[in-house]
């Protein structure tokens, strides 16, 4: 039995997987700036990946603000320093939890949802139909949820930082005994230009991530019903892991000293 | 000119990883010649037309459209080239977020950039021609029953009158007689049309009713080429057994792929 066949199998399918993803990113990378551009998909597609993600991920903005108010007001109880509440919650907020909480939760909802309706086009051929019909699928159906995911997600994580900045907000005052006007105050006067603008970078970087794994993965899903649903998890497990793995490096790159 | 063939095919050769699907096809259309390519499951058929279409890239030979070799084009050259192409599939591959007429009318709108209200029009009277009122025009595809889906499929693949039409296994999974009214249609609006058509089938019946020529393909080659009138007298072991659905003979079907 030889040992080392399976392990070079699986480094050249994983070198051909990297080179396939490498022109795919490329070729849809170049068809956002190549007419035609479909303007009309692209605005029905930052419905459906901003507008309805909104419920989602405001809720969990609204939870995670209020959680990390408790925890910081746990934490910091042990050293007197409970006062610092307000000026932790707006920076883990809008530097981290706000960008990477609403980068997975939209990738589960949005990656899923676009590997799986384009995995099932490829597997009843519409995709090979739209090129017979003279109309380029990356440009088609690619483009559109690329440019309106880069376009929805910092919107989209402005919003979550406000909700989410209000969580730690009403937990603070309801049940911490904060005065509401300290901590409004408190927040503002720490809050800078850079905290939210890095997480709003972090925000469209994710947007390009989700919208590139999942239509990658849809357009190279193979087989029936089983393809599409592998394609459909590979889209939400490729594009949560790149997600925390890209939200390390911008951190490191945009606070850089 | 007049004796440039439509379509050409110099020695394609189309390998995946170690199994060789066409090894070495040569297929001539004579301009406004209906050819239907038979053959066993697996056999390439499709990835002969595939190719033709630039959907997959042939790894050895040439392929010529109008004396020019499509095997290289790319970006605008190739929708060019695809615009004289028009497509049946084998599961119609009916685009389901669109209406029916906006099926047919998708190559007009999107590959040529004609205004809806004039492409609905011309959807309208293409779908008169498979059969179909003007009440269907609305219906999505997911509501017709699979003849019908076949019958808008056939609307789109002519809806931009194009030069040159493929059929991919245009009978299957209707019943027999709905299977003749759909090879009547097609006999019917070709000649309307005037188009030049490559089919596959493995339905002898409907190889016999739309074919001027028939070819076979067998193990990735064509073995036998000839006149419809002629396959019954092919000499042809291979092809004989195949018209007449034997299973013993020379073929011997691989159970394993």
């Amino acid at each position: 039995m030889n040992i080392f066949a399976p392990i070079g199998r699986a480094f050249l399918t994983l070198l051909a997987q990297i080179g396939s993803l490498t022109m795919f990113t490329a070729s849809a990378v170049s068809g956002c700036f190549r007419p035609p551009i479909y303007w009309l998909h692209i605005v029905r597609q930052m419905m459906r990946i901003g507008y309805f993600s909104l419920p989602v991920v405001g809720l969990t903005a609204f939870f995670t603000g209020g959680v990390l108010a408790l925890q910081i007001y746990i934490g910091g109880n042990r050293y007197g320093a409970e006062a610092i509440v307000p000026q932790i919650v707006v920076l883990g907020i809008t530097r981290e939890l706000g960008p990477v909480i609403a980068g997975l939760m939209v990738a589960g909802r949005v990656a899923a949802a676009i590997a799986a309706e384009i995995g099932t086009m490829r597997v009843t051929e519409q995709i090979d139909a739209l090129t017979t019909l003279a109309t380029n699928p990356i440009k088609y159906l690619v483009v559109p949820r690329l440019v309106a995911a880069i376009v929805s997600l910092p919107v989209l994580v402005g919003i979550a930082d406000s909700i989410g900045v209000f969580g730690g907000y009403i937990v603070s005052t309801e049940s911490l005994g904060f005065s509401g006007g300290t901590y409004l105050k408190n927040t503002v006067d720490f809050v800078t230009h850079q905290d939210v603008t890095s997480g709003l970078i972090k925000a469209a970087v994710f947007g390009f991530i989700i919208a590139l794994m999942g239509c990658y993965n849809g357009f190279h899903s193979k087989g029936g019903a089983q393809g599409v649903g592998t394609a459909t998890t590979n889209a939400v497990v490729s594009s949560s892991i790149l997600i925390l793995a890209a939200n390390y490096v911008l951190t490191s790159i945009l606070f850089s000293k | 000119m007049a004796n440039t063939p439509k379509i050409e095919l110099r020695g394609v050769k189309k390998r995946f990883g170690p199994k060789v699907v066409l090894d070495g096809i040569d297929l001539t259309l004579e301009s406004g010649s209906s050819l239907v390519v038979i053959g066993g499951s697996g056999t390439g058929k499709s990835v002969t037309i595939k190719c033709v279409l630039g959907i997959l890239r042939p790894d050895e030979g040439e392929i010529l459209v109008d004396g020019q070799d499509v095997t290289r084009l790319r970006g605008r050259e190739r929708e060019a080239m695809l615009r004289k192409f028009g497509m049946l599939f084998q599961a119609s591959a009916l685009f389901d977020s669109l209406p029916v007429w906006e099926n047919v009318a998708f190559g007009l709108i999107q590959g040529r950039g004609m205004a809806r209200k004039e492409a609905r029009d011309i959807a309208i009277q293409k779908l008169a021609k498979v059969g179909l009122g003007p009440e269907v025009a609305g219906l999505s595809p997911a509501e017709l029953s699979g003849g019908m889906q076949k019958r808008v499929g056939l609307a789109r693949a002519i809806a931009a009158d194009p030069e040159i039409i493929f059929f991919d296994e245009p009978t299957t999974g209707l019943d027999p007689i709905m299977a003749d009214i759909i090879n009547a249609l097609i006999v019917d609006t070709v000649k309307d049309v005037g188009a030049t058509t490559l089919s596959i089938t493995h339905d002898m019946v409907s190889a016999r009713k739309i074919a001027d020529r028939i070819a076979m393909l067998y193990k990735g080659k064509i073995i036998w080429n000839g006149p419809t009138k002629d396959v019954d007298a092919s000499g042809n072991p291979y092809v004989d057994q195949f018209i007449h659905g034997r299973a013993e003979g020379p073929i011997k079907m691989e159970v394993k792929a």
